[in-house]
């Protein structure tokens, strides 16, 4: 019997959620011609299936991607979650669906169109991850440390291990303002918390000091006989300057100007 | 002197030693300290000469009482002063790391009233980060020569990596331009470090809990563009340094002209940023792509073609060996077609398993066929319209540069981005004088 493609799944955004889409999409033989949730919800003439989510069938699914397809195949589809690219959800389901059949090799056919768009979504939400592991600052207020970041992809999840790590004695509250949600760590326990909006107090003297110094280190160990904006500029995307302590004003006045 | 003036004064003298890499040592955090490692390393900036910054580079002091003529810091040199206290480093550069500003400490040091004075002042900055910070995040410290064998092992005990400066590339440079350093006052500490790792990890068998002795194992680095020495002799002694002393990295750094002497090249000298590329390429070839020195220059060519990077040169001069064919072709001789990188490599190997490819796969794949296409087959067929004959290909290497070269192009050369340069310096090339 030929799948139904003419229908739409919508369902609540969780990755459980999709591993149910991908579990009704099986048993019920449909291939939607789209999938959304409630963010991304658009017109459609196509009938909507609401997807609801059951953590009972998203387990399932999950233990047989594991099995029947790889490990591999998991991380690579939980990554790619997290990815700004749109569609995510059909790329997933596609790249599941051709898992299935052809079984764990599916992970090294990198030529193929499907594997690619999952591969490649993947690999910059890796890449992203790791810009922000790099260009992210901290700005003590009151004891606590606070960043700002602007990701084009969901990169919370992939990069809290490495600073929950990194600093487990402290507080700190890392604010994706892209996706408006923030990771909060304090007395060794993190969560993943939506935000609206950060309102930031007045900078205290010692933060203010340490920025100016910050600044004047960084302005110092450039090599006037090797400036290179455009190596600087490769290495260092511009999209990532407006939140560098590095490109902003300190409140301090400090003769050497930013960048030089 | 407040701090803002000392950092100044400190970082302005460590600026010219090239290393700045955090990578080597995987070391997780733990309950009640601060930081981590990890083993690629972290650039967390990058600065106006498009250089990484991942780690606090200073010197601890520029009081120096040496007087080395190629040397900033030198006793006669008329430049201002600074010295950090021991608790005003260590705490600046916890808090930077706090901040996510830098991913560790590089510490080095003129010679204060003598190395072993010097060496207890670094020992001190660096053990009250370890052990009153609990700091577990990345430290390369300077080995200073002519210190006691303690002073450098409880230093070793303290940083993750440790590095000694060769300066110049011989010893009779060694002699025109630094006479207060002799070879063997470089070669000595280094055998010593080495010997420290491997004693350490003999410890390591025998009891789990030995402190590790520079777990990043040690680097160095030479001033090129000083001194005659051909590319050559460089690239057989990074070799040698890589082999005999079993080295991490060797860093090259093309010589700035920032003071003047009797020895020295005139003040106007433009760095050889060029050549300083062509080396670091040369570098990667002899650390990832399992070139031997000897097949990449000889004393016939003795210095590298400045308009084509050495793995394409090399492969114009055993242009018998090619073309390869991409499908059967085992992973080393894969690694030396021009163009083709590790992670090239490492994906046609795991693709081709799946079925055989083409040129389009190829793209896909994300594999850059610029150079490439020059040097291989797909199931059997060269790329399209290419011509098989080392001079074609040169000439095919040569127009897409020659078409920027047209062009003019205002900037410098980095690591990553290979081939570029500026009108002045081809010039300069082809005029023999690089």
């Amino acid at each position: 019997m030929p799948y139904r493609t003419d229908i739409a799944y919508l369902y609540d955004g969780s990755f459980e959620g999709l591993l149910c889409c991908v579990y009704e999409s099986y048993y019920q033989k449909e291939l939607p011609a789209m999938i959304f949730h409630y963010e991304t919800v658009q017109e459609t003439l196509f009938p909507v299936k609401e997807i609801v989510t059951d953590v009972v069938a998203a387990e399932k699914v999950e233990r047989s991607i594991a099995t029947a397809i790889s490990k591999e195949a998991l991380r690579l589809c939980r990554v790619c979650y997290f990815s700004h690219i749109e569609n995510k959800e059909m790329a997933i389901l596609q790249f599941l669906r051709m898992g299935y059949r052809v079984g764990p090799r599916v992970t090294s056919m990198l030529a193929h169109d499907v594997v690619r768009t999952v591969t490649k979504a993947a690999q910059n939400v890796q890449g992203e991850s790791h810009f922000y592991r790099e260009f992210l600052r901290f700005s003590e207020y009151n004891g606590a440390l606070v960043a700002i970041i602007e990701p084009k992809n969901f990169v919370l999840p992939i990069i809290a291990p490495h600073y929950c790590d990194r600093f487990p004695s402290e507080q700190f509250l890392i604010y994706d303002k892209t996706h408006k949600w923030a990771l909060v760590y304090q007395e060794g326990k993190r969560s993943l918390i939506p935000l609206d909006d950060l309102e930031l107090p007045e900078v205290e003297a010692e933060e203010a000091q340490y920025r100016a110094l910050w600044k004047r280190f960084y302005n110092t160990i450039a090599i006037e006989g090797r400036i290179n904006p455009k190596r600087r500029m490769g290495n260092m995307p511009k999209r990532y300057w407006a939140q560098l302590t590095e490109f902003q004003e300190t409140g301090i006045e400090d003769g050497s100007g930013a960048g030089k | 002197m407040d701090i803002l003036e000392k950092l100044t004064v400190l970082t302005d003298a460590a600026k010219y030693d090239v290393a700045c890499t955090s990578s080597g040592v995987d070391r997780e955090g733990a309950p009640g300290s601060i930081g981590n490692a990890m083993k690629a390393g972290i650039c967390h900036s990058f600065s106006a000469d498009g250089r990484c910054i991942a780690l606090l580079k200073v010197l601890m002091s520029n009081a120096c009482a040496y007087d080395c003529s190629y040397c900033v810091n030198r006793k006669s040199n008329d430049v201002r002063r600074a010295t950090f206290e021991p608790r005003e480093l260590a705490e600046l550069m916890i808090q930077f790391y706090r901040r996510n500003y830098i991913e560790g400490l590089f510490l080095s040091s003129a010679v204060v009233r003598n190395p072993d004075y010097t060496c207890e002042q670094m020992v001190e900055v660096l053990s009250l980060i370890r052990n009153e910070y609990r700091f577990r995040g990345y430290i390369h410290v300077k080995a200073i020569p002519g210190a006691d064998d303690r002073l450098l092992k409880a230093l070793g005990l303290l940083a993750d990596r440790m590095s000694v400066n060769l300066e110049l590339p011989s010893h009779e440079s060694l002699q025109l331009l630094a006479p207060d350093k002799s070879r063997e006052s470089i070669l000595v500490p280094m055998g010593r470090i080495k010997t420290g790792i491997h004693e350490n990890r003999t410890d390591l068998v025998k009891h789990r809990n030995t402190p590790r002795f520079v777990p990043a194992g040690q680097s160095t680095q030479m001033i090129v563009g000083a001194t005659p020495e051909t590319d050559y002799q460089i690239i057989n002694l990074t070799a040698a340094l890589y082999k005999k002393y079993e080295l991490k990295r060797v860093f090259y750094s093309a010589y700035m002209p920032v003071l003047s002497g009797r020895n020295l090249p005139a003040l106007d000298t433009k760095p050889q940023l060029l050549r300083e590329h062509r080396l670091y390429q040369a570098d990667w070839l002899l650390r990832f792509y399992q070139f031997d020195a000897a097949e990449l220059l000889d004393e016939k060519n003795p210095n590298f073609n400045p308009l084509i990077d050495p793995k394409c040169n090399w492969a114009l001069n055993h242009y018998d060996q090619f073309p390869v064919e991409v499908n059967k072709a085992p992973y080393e001789v894969l690694l030396r077609i021009p163009g083709v990188g590790v992670k090239s490599a490492q994906k046609i190997v795991r693709a081709r398993r799946m079925g055989s490819l083409d040129f389009v796969d190829l793209k896909k794949l994300g594999v850059v066929l610029k150079r490439a296409q020059y040097f291989i087959t797909c199931r059997g067929k060269p790329a399209m319209g290419i011509l098989n004959h080392p001079d074609a290909v040169l000439r095919g290497l040569l127009s897409e540069q020659g078409a920027r070269l047209a062009t003019p192009v205002m900037e410098q050369f980095s690591l990553f981005d290979d081939s570029r340069s500026t009108k002045e310096d081809l010039v300069k090339c082809l005029t023999g004088q690089i």
